[in-house]
C-alpha cells in the first residue's frame, strides 16, 4: 500500500516536473538528434517518400550524396560546404585547407575535376529480355531502361566505383530497373525472373562498400535492377509489444522521422541511415551506432519476408525468441541479395529517449583510451554510443571545426587547449578523444554520465565537453562527402572495419596503420597516406575497428590500382592480427577470396548448398558472397 | 629488401660489401677516460616505451603469460601459486641484467686500453653501422653476432656505446656468473644469464621467454644472443640454435611487434685469443672453468700481437619479409596470446630456415685474412713447403678464393711475398721456417722427453689450432669441393649419379657445416655453376666433364675435404670394430680418441684432426640422424646401439679411396 502511495506520488511528481523540463530539453534533444543528419523539409507529409525513382534528380550520379550538399575551396581558398541540409551547410571551415594541404601534399592548384555529366553515349544499349519486359509491363510494374537511371544502380561506393563514373568510364550496367510498390509485386517479378531466365540484382539504398552491386562480368542474361525504394510504407505499429513491420525498402532516416512522429523510434542508426535502407540492413548485418542500447539489425528483427525463386520464407509467429532448429532469420542476414528479396520486416520499436547528451573524453594516448573502453565494456556501462578516435583523426575532426563565431569563443578553446597540453601535459600528438552519446531518462543519463566519466578518470581522462562529442558524430556523417572533395585534388581514400578481441584491439590497430604507410611507401604514393582508426564499437569480449586510409595520388599512373593493392594488404594485416572479415560492411565481391578462409570449407559449403537449394538458377546473380 | 637478399638466387661472386674504418685509429690518438666519460645519447626506437630495470621486473612477473604458467606449475606439483611465483622471481633475479652506465663506461675505458695493446687495429663496416641506427629506429632489434671468442660481446657493446646506438642486453651463459666479480661486472653491462640446459623446466623456459619478449615489445634495448649457442672451438659456424629466435620471433608472429630486425654480425680475428686452448679441449683437455682468476693468468695474453680483428654488420632483416607466405599468423588467432604454445611443425620448420640462412650470412661477411690461405696449404701439406712455392699457391689459392665469393682482406699494394712474410711471423707459434722452408711445428716444444703419444698430442695441437683458420674459409670451398670428391667417387660421369653423391656426402657432412636443410638442389647448381666458370668442368645436359685444365683445382678441392672424410671414416671403423655392446654416450668421445691414436701411432692414419672431438661428436650426430646409430636409454646412462652394417655401408660409401691404410 505504502510502496503503491509512493510510487504513485512520484509518478506526479515525474509528470510535473517533466511539464517543467520537458521544452528546454526536447529542443536540445532534436537539435542533438538532427544536426547530423539532413533534415527533411518539414513542410512535406511525412507519407511523401524523399526518395524518387529517377534518384539522380536530387543525388549525385558520380558522388555521395544531395546534389547540393558538397564541399568545395571558395576562391579565398577556404573550405566551406554548400546546401541547407546538414548543420555544417552554408559554414567555412577555416582550418580544412590547412589540415588537407598539410596532411596530404596536396595542394589547391592541383585539381582533378570530375567529368562533369554522364555520357550517355558510353553506356552500352540494354540487353533486353523483351518477353521478360512485356511480362512485367503486363502485370502493371514501373519498368525502365533508361540510361541515367541503370548507371545509378550500376555501382554502390567503394572508391574504385565512384572514381571510375568521376572518369565517365561505366562499365556492366543493369539493362532494365523495375520499381516493385509491395510485397506482390516483388512476387511477381521474381515469379517472371525464373520463368525468363534473368539476373535480378536487388538494390536498396545504394550505399553497398563491397563491390555487392557491381553487375558480374560473366552474366550473360539480362540484368535487372530491383529497386525497392518505393516499398517505403510502415504498414502497421503495434504499441502493445513495441513492434512496427515496415516493407523493406524504406530508408533509415524515414523509418526514423516516421516512427518519431508516432513518438517511437527503432534507435538503429548506422552512419548510412540517411540513404541505407531496411532491406539493405537486413541482407549485410548492419550495425548501428546506438546498438549499445538498441542492439544491431539481427537483435531488431522479429520477423523477416523474403521472397525467393523457391517462395516466400517466413515465420508463423511474431514470438521474441523459439527454439525450431538454426534459426532462419540467419540464413537471410547478411545473404547480401543472393538468396531472394527482403520484402517486410517487423522490428522492434521503442518510445523515443527522455533525454541525450552528447560527452567528450580526452586521453592522454591511444592505449589509454582503448583500456578505458575496455573497462567501459567490463563493466556492462557503454553509454549509447562510445567511440575512440586516434590522435590524427582527432585532428582531423579538429579541422572540421567551423569559423568561430565570437571572440570568446575562440578565446575559450585557446584556454581550453592550454590546460591540456601544458597544465595536464597531454602530448597533442599522442592525444585521442573519445566521443560519447547517452540517452534514456534525464536522471539515469546524468547518473550513467557520472559512471563513465569516472572510469575515464582512472585511464587518464579528462572529459573534453559535448562540442566535441557532436563533432565527432558530425564526421562520420560528412566523410563520405569529405571523400568526393579529396578526390577533386588528387586525394583518394576509403574506410573499412573489423572486430577484434580486446586483448588484440592496439596491436592490430598499430600493425593495419603501420602496413598501409608501408604498403604506400613500397608502391610509389609520393608523401605519406593517412592512415587512422576508431574504435566504434564495444562489445562483451571484442571491439569494431574502423579505419580511413587516404593517399595524394599525384604522379601515379593507375592510383586505383595501387589503392586496391594497400587495401589488400590492410585486410591480410587485419586477418593475421586477429581480426574479422567484416563487422558490418559485409564481404560482397570486394571480400570473397577469404570466405573460405574465413568461415571453413565446410561452412562455406553449408551456404553454398542454401543458395543452390532456394536459387537453383542463380536468378539472384550479384555473385556476392559465395 | 632484406628478404630479397636472403633467398635472391646466389651469385656469390657478384657480393658487393662494404668498406672498414678502424676504430681504435681515434682511439690511439686521443684520451679514453674522456672517451668513457663522454656524453652517450643512443639513437632510441620510436616506440621505446621508457621503463627502469626494476620495473621490467614486476611486469614480467605479473604478465599474463608468466601468470599462467605459475598457476600450471602449482597446480601440476602442488604447490601454492605464491610459492611458485616466488620461485619465478627468483629464477628471474638471477637471470636479470642490471644495465648501469656507470659500469658500461668503466668497460669503455678498461677495454680501450686492451684492444690497443691486443689488436693492430679493429675494423668496422660503417655503412652497416649507419643501417644499424636506421633499423634501431623503426623497429626492435636482434643482434646476432658469430661467436669465436669471449672478445665477442664485450666488442659489441664496445662498438654500439662507440657509435651512440642503445646497448644491448646480451644473453650470455650461466657459467659467466660464476665468475666472482666479472659476473657482476657484465650483469651491469647488460649481460643477463640463462642455465646451459633447462630443458623439461616449464617455468624456467617461461621467465626466460618472457623476459627476452617484454624486454622486445617495450623496446627496451636491442637483444643480442649467438645463434650457434656457444663459442665455436674451430672457427667454423655451429648448426643454429632455434630456441631464442623462436622467441625474438613470436611477438611479431602474434601480431604484438609490426616488425622486428635481425642484424647478423660477423666477428673475425686474424688471431684467435683463445686458439690453442680451443685446441686443447678438442683434443680432451677439459676447459678450464671460467674464473676470475684465469681471466687474470689471461693476462700474458695482453702482451701477444693479435693482428687485426673486422666486425662487419650485415643488413637488417626483416623478420616480416622472412615470414612472408612461410608463417600463417591466423593460426594464432584462436588460443589467448598469453598462453604458451610449441611452435607447429610449419613454424620450426621457418625458424630452422632461416636460421640456417642467418648464420650464412655471417659467414659469407666473415672477413678473411691472407693466413687463412696459408693455413689451408700447410695443412695440405704436412711435410712443409718452400717459401717460393708457398707463394705461388697462395697467390693462385687467392684467385680461386675470390671467384668463389671469398671475402678476403689481402693488402691492395703489397707483394704477394710481403703479404705472406707479415703473416707467417704473425703466427709463427705455429710455425718452423728455416731455409726457406715453412713447416707446421711445435716451437717452444718443452726439451723434456717427451712419449710418442704426447708428441702426437703436440702435433695435434698446433693442426687443430691450425685448422681452425682453415675451417674459417672452408664455407668458401664447401659446394664446389662436395662436387669435387662426389666426382671422384662417383661411377660415372652422369650428371644424376654425381648428383646422388653430392647429395649423400651432403646429408652426411650436414652436422659438420652449414648447409642449409632443403638447399641441395641449389648448393649443387652453384658448385657447378662456380667451377664451371672457373673452366674446371664443362656441365652438360647429362653429364659433366673434368677439363683438361681442372685437375689441380679438384685435387685441392677433394684434399680440402680429406681430413673430414678420413675423420668419419675413423668413427665408422671404431663402432664396426668396437665390441663394447654396452657403450656409453660418454665413454664414446675417449674411446674414438685413444682408437684414432692407435692409429696413427701404428702409422696406419696421417691426419691429426681425427683427434677432434668436435668431429667426432658431429660424426655420431650424422649417423645418428641417418639411424645407423641409436641411442638407448638404460637406467640413467645412454647407451649406443649400432647398427653395423649401415654403418659399415655408409664408411664404404663415403670414401672408396680406403685412406686408412690396413
Amino acid at each position: 500500500m505504502a510502496s503503491n502511495s509512493s510510487s504513485s506520488a512520484q509518478q506526479r511528481l515525474r509528470i510535473i516536473a517533466g511539464h517543467l523540463q520537458k521544452r528546454p530539453e526536447e529542443e536540445n534533444a532534436s537539435v542533438a538528434a538532427q544536426e547530423c543528419k539532413a533534415e527533411a523539409p518539414r513542410s512535406e507529409p511525412s507519407s511523401a517518400t524523399p526518395v524518387p525513382r529517377r534518384r539522380q534528380e536530387i543525388m549525385k550520379w558520380n558522388g555521395w550524396g544531395y546534389s547540393d550538399s558538397r564541399f568545395l575551396f571558395n576562391k579565398k581558398g577556404q573550405a566551406e560546404f554548400t546546401g541547407k541540409r546538414y548543420r555544417l551547410s552554408g559554414l567555412i571551415l577555416p582550418s580544412l585547407k590547412d589540415w588537407f594541404e598539410g596532411t596530404f601534399g596536396a595542394n589547391l592548384q592541383h585539381r582533378s575535376p570530375a567529368t562533369p555529366s554522364l555520357n550517355l553515349s558510353a553506356v552500352a544499349p540494354p540487353h533486353l529480355n523483351q518477353p521478360f519486359v512485356e511480362d512485367l509491363k503486363a502485370a502493371g510494374l514501373s519498368v525502365s531502361h533508361d540510361p541515367e537511371d541503370r548507371v545509378f544502380r550500376a555501382h554502390g561506393h567503394c572508391l574504385h566505383e565512384v572514381f571510375a563514373l568521376r572518369e565517365g568510364r561505366i562499365g556492366r550496367v543493369p539493362d532494365v530497373v523495375v520499381w516493385p510498390s509491395c510485397h506482390n509485386d516483388v512476387e511477381k517479378i521474381v515469379e517472371l525472373a525464373c520463368k525468363h531466365n534473368v539476373c535480378l540484382i536487388p538494390y536498396g539504398g545504394g550505399t553497398s562498400v563491397s563491390s555487392a552491386l557491381e553487375c558480374p562480368r560473366e552474366e550473360t542474361r539480362s540484368i535487372v535492377s530491383l529497386d525497392t525504394s518505393q516499398m517505403n510504407r510502415i504498414l502497421w505499429i503495434d504499441e502493445k509489444n513495441l513492434t512496427a513491420h515496415v516493407e523493406a525498402g524504406i530508408i533509415g532516416q524515414d523509418l526514423e522521422r516516421q516512427l518519431n512522429e508516432r513518438g517511437y523510434c527503432t534507435g538503429h542508426e548506422p552512419d548510412s541511415m540517411e540513404f541505407s535502407s531496411l532491406g539493405g540492413w537486413v541482407a549485410t548485418r548492419a550495425s548501428g551506432m546506438k546498438k549499445n542500447i538498441y542492439g544491431n539489425i539481427e537483435d531488431l528483427v522479429v520477423h523477416i519476408k523474403m521472397v525467393t525463386p523457391r517462395g516466400v520464407i517466413e515465420k508463423s509467429c511474431l514470438g521474441p525468441r523459439m527454439s525450431t532448429g538454426p534459426d532462419i532469420h540467419h540464413f537471410i542476414l547478411g545473404s547480401e541479395g543472393t538468396l531472394g528479396v527482403v520484402t517486410e520486416v517487423t522490428l522492434k520499436i521503442r518510445p523515443i529517449p527522455e533525454y541525450q547528451k552528447y560527452g567528450s573524453v580526452v586521453f592522454p594516448n591511444f592505449q589509454q583510451g582503448v583500456a578505458c573502453l575496455r573497462e567501459v565494456a567490463r563493466q556492462r556501462c557503454a553509454p549509447a554510443s562510445i567511440r575512440l578516435m586516434d590522435n590524427e583523426q582527432f585532428q582531423f575532426g579538429h579541422a572540421l571545426k567551423p569559423q568561430v563565431s565570437s571572440i570568446f569563443t575562440s578565446f575559450l578553446d585557446g584556454l581550453k587547449k592550454f590546460y591540456i597540453t601544458k597544465f595536464k601535459g597531454f602530448d597533442p600528438h599522442h592525444l585521442c578523444v573519445a566521443t560519447l552519446l547517452f540517452e534514456g531518462d534525464r536522471g539515469k543519463v546524468l547518473q550513467h554520465e557520472k559512471q563513465v566519466y569516472d572510469i575515464a578518470a582512472k585511464f587518464g581522462g579528462l572529459a573534453a565537453g559535448e562540442d566535441n562529442g557532436q563533432r565527432g558524430y558530425m564526421l562520420t556523417f560528412v566523410i563520405a562527402y569529405l571523400r568526393d572533395l579529396g578526390m577533386d585534388y588528387y586525394v583518394i581514400g576509403e574506410s573499412f572495419e573489423t572486430s577484434v578481441p580486446w586483448d588484440r584491439v592496439l596491436d592490430l590497430c598499430r600493425n593495419v596503420k603501420e602496413r598501409i604507410v608501408r604498403e604506400c611507401k613500397e608502391r610509389g604514393v609520393q608523401f605519406p597516406p593517412l592512415s587512422t582508426c576508431r574504435v566504434t564499437q564495444t562489445y562483451d569480449a571484442g571491439a569494431c575497428v574502423y579505419f580511413y586510409f587516404a593517399f595524394n595520388y599525384r604522379g601515379l599512373s593507375d592510383p586505383v590500382h595501387i589503392y586496391e593493392q594497400v587495401e589488400h594488404a590492410a585486410r591480410e594485416e587485419i586477418l593475421a592480427n586477429g581480426g574479422s572479415l567484416s563487422h558490418h560492411h559485409g564481404v560482397g565481391k570486394l571480400r570473397k577470396e577469404w570466405m573460405k578462409e574465413s568461415v571453413s570449407g565446410v561452412g562455406l559449403g553449408m551456404l553454398k548448398s542454401v543458395k543452390e537449394y532456394v536459387d537453383p538458377q542463380n536468378i539472384f546473380g550479384n555473385g556476392n558472397l559465395l | 629488401m632484406a628478404s630479397r637478399a636472403l633467398y635472391s638466387p646466389r651469385h656469390p661472386v657478384l657480393k658487393k660489401r662494404d668498406d672498414f674504418e678502424d676504430v681504435l685509429e681515434e682511439r690511439r690518438r686521443s684520451s679514453d677516460l674522456r672517451y668513457a666519460l663522454r656524453c652517450y645519447t643512443p639513437t632510441l626506437y620510436k616506440g621505446l616505451v621508457p621503463c627502469k630495470v626494476s620495473m621490467l621486473k614486476s611486469i614480467v612477473l605479473q604478465s599474463d603469460h608468466l601468470q599462467c604458467v605459475i598457476k600450471q606449475v602449482s597446480s601440476e606439483s602442488g604447490d601454492s601459486t605464491e610459492c611458485v611465483a616466488e620461485e619465478a622471481s627468483l629464477i628471474l633475479d638471477e637471470m636479470a641484467h642490471r644495465m648501469q652506465l656507470s659500469t658500461v663506461r668503466f668497460f669503455v675505458f678498461t677495454l680501450s686500453k686492451a684492444f690497443k695493446r691486443l689488436f693492430r687495429s679493429v675494423c668496422v663496416n660503417e655503412e652497416g653501422i649507419q643501417r644499424l641506427q636506421q633499423a634501431v629506429q623503426e623497429h626492435p632489434v636482434v643482434l646476432l653476432p658469430s661467436h669465436r671468442s669471449y672478445m665477442d660481446f664485450l666488442m659489441m657493446s664496445y662498438l654500439l656505446y662507440m657509435f651512440d646506438l642503445p646497448l644491448p642486453v646480451i644473453a650470455a651463459g650461466m657459467d659467466f656468473m660464476s665468475m666472482k666479480f666479472i659476473g657482476e661486472m657484465l650483469r651491469m653491462s647488460g649481460a643477463f644469464f640463462i642455465r646451459r640446459s633447462f630443458g623439461g623446466d616449464k617455468l624456467y623456459w617461461a621467465v626466460f621467454s618472457e623476459y627476452v619478449k617484454t624486454m622486445l615489445r617495450k623496446g627496451y634495448a636491442p637483444i643480442e644472443f649467438f645463434l650457434e649457442g656457444t663459442r665455436s672451438r674451430t672457427c667454423k659456424s655451429l648448426t643454429p640454435k632455434t630456441g631464442l629466435l623462436n622467441i625474438v620471433m613470436e611477438p611479431f608472429f602474434k601480431g604484438e611487434l609490426f616488425d622486428v630486425s635481425l642484424v647478423p654480425v660477423s666477428i673475425s680475428y686474424e688471431r684467435v685469443l683463445e686458439e690453442s686452448l680451443y685446441a686443447r679441449e678438442l683434443l680432451g683437455v677439459p676447459k678450464p672453468k671460467e674464473s676470475t682468476s684465469g681471466l687474470l693468468k689471461a693476462r700474458r695474453v695482453l702482451s701477444e700481437d693479435y693482428g687485426s680483428m673486422h666486425v662487419y654488420f650485415g643488413h637488417p632483416v626483416s623478420v616480416r619479409s622472412l615470414a612472408e607466405g612461410k608463417i600463417k599468423r591466423s593460426q594464432y588467432n584462436l588460443l589467448p596470446r598469453y598462453i604458451p604454445q610449441k611452435p607447429s611443425v610449419d613454424t620450426h620448420e621457418f625458424l630452422n630456415d632461416a636460421a640456417f640462412r642467418l648464420v650464412r650470412i655471417q659467414e659469407e661477411n666473415m672477413v678473411l685474412k691472407p693466413w687463412v690461405l696459408i693455413a689451408t696449404l700447410l695443412l695440405q701439406n704436412p711435410d712443409g713447403m718452400d717459401l717460393s712455392s708457398l707463394t705461388e699457391q697462395t697467390d693462385w689459392l687467392r684467385h680461386l678464393a675470390l671467384a668463389f665469393g671469398a671475402f678476403l682482406d689481402w693488402p691492395d699494394h703489397e707483394a704477394c711475398s710481403e703479404v705472406i712474410s707479415c703473416s707467417l711471423a704473425l703466427h709463427r707459434r705455429l710455425l718452423s721456417v728455416s731455409a726457406g722452408h715453412v713447416q707446421l711445428s711445435v716451437t717452444d716444444a718443452p726439451q723434456v722427453e717427451t712419449t710418442p703419444e704426447e708428441a702426437v698430442f703436440q702435433r695435434a695441437v698446433v693442426v687443430l689450432s691450425c685448422a681452425s683458420y682453415r675451417n674459417q674459409i672452408l664455407h668458401v670451398f664447401l659446394r664446389p669441393a662436395l662436387l669435387a670428391v662426389a666426382m671422384q667417387s662417383a661411377n660415372s660421369s652422369r650428371k644424376d649419379d654425381i648428383y646422388n653423391c653430392f647429395n649423400f656426402l651432403r646429408n652426411m657432412f650436414s652436422n659438420e657445416f652449414i648447409l642449409c636443410p632443403g638447399d641441395s638442389v641449389q648448393d649443387f647448381e652453384e658448385a657447378c655453376y662456380l667451377l664451371m666458370k672457373r673452366g674446371v668442368l664443362q656441365v652438360l645436359e647429362h653429364e659433366i666433364v673434368m677439363s683438361a685444365s681442372g685437375q689441380s683445382t679438384l685435387a685441392f678441392l677433394c684434399s680440402v675435404l680429406e681430413p673430414f672424410l678420413q675423420g668419419y671414416q675413423v668413427v665408422c671403423r671404431y663402432l664396426c670394430e668396437e665390441t663394447n655392446e654396452n657403450l656409453t654416450e660418454k665413454e664414446f668421445i675417449p674411446a674414438v680418441r685413444s682408437f684414432a691414436l692407435k692409429l696413427i701411432l701404428a702409422g696406419r692414419l696421417k691426419c691429426c684432426e681425427a683427434l677432434s672431438s668436435d668431429l667426432q661428436k658431429n660424426a655420431l650426430a650424422a649417423l645418428l640422424r641417418l639411424k645407423a646409430v641409436r641411442k638407448v636409454k638404460v637406467g640413467d646412462q645412454v647407451t649406443l646401439k649400432v647398427n653395423k652394417i649401415a654403418v659399415n655401408s655408409l664408411e664404404d660409401t663415403m670414401g672408396k679411396s680406403d685412406v686408412i691404410s690396413k
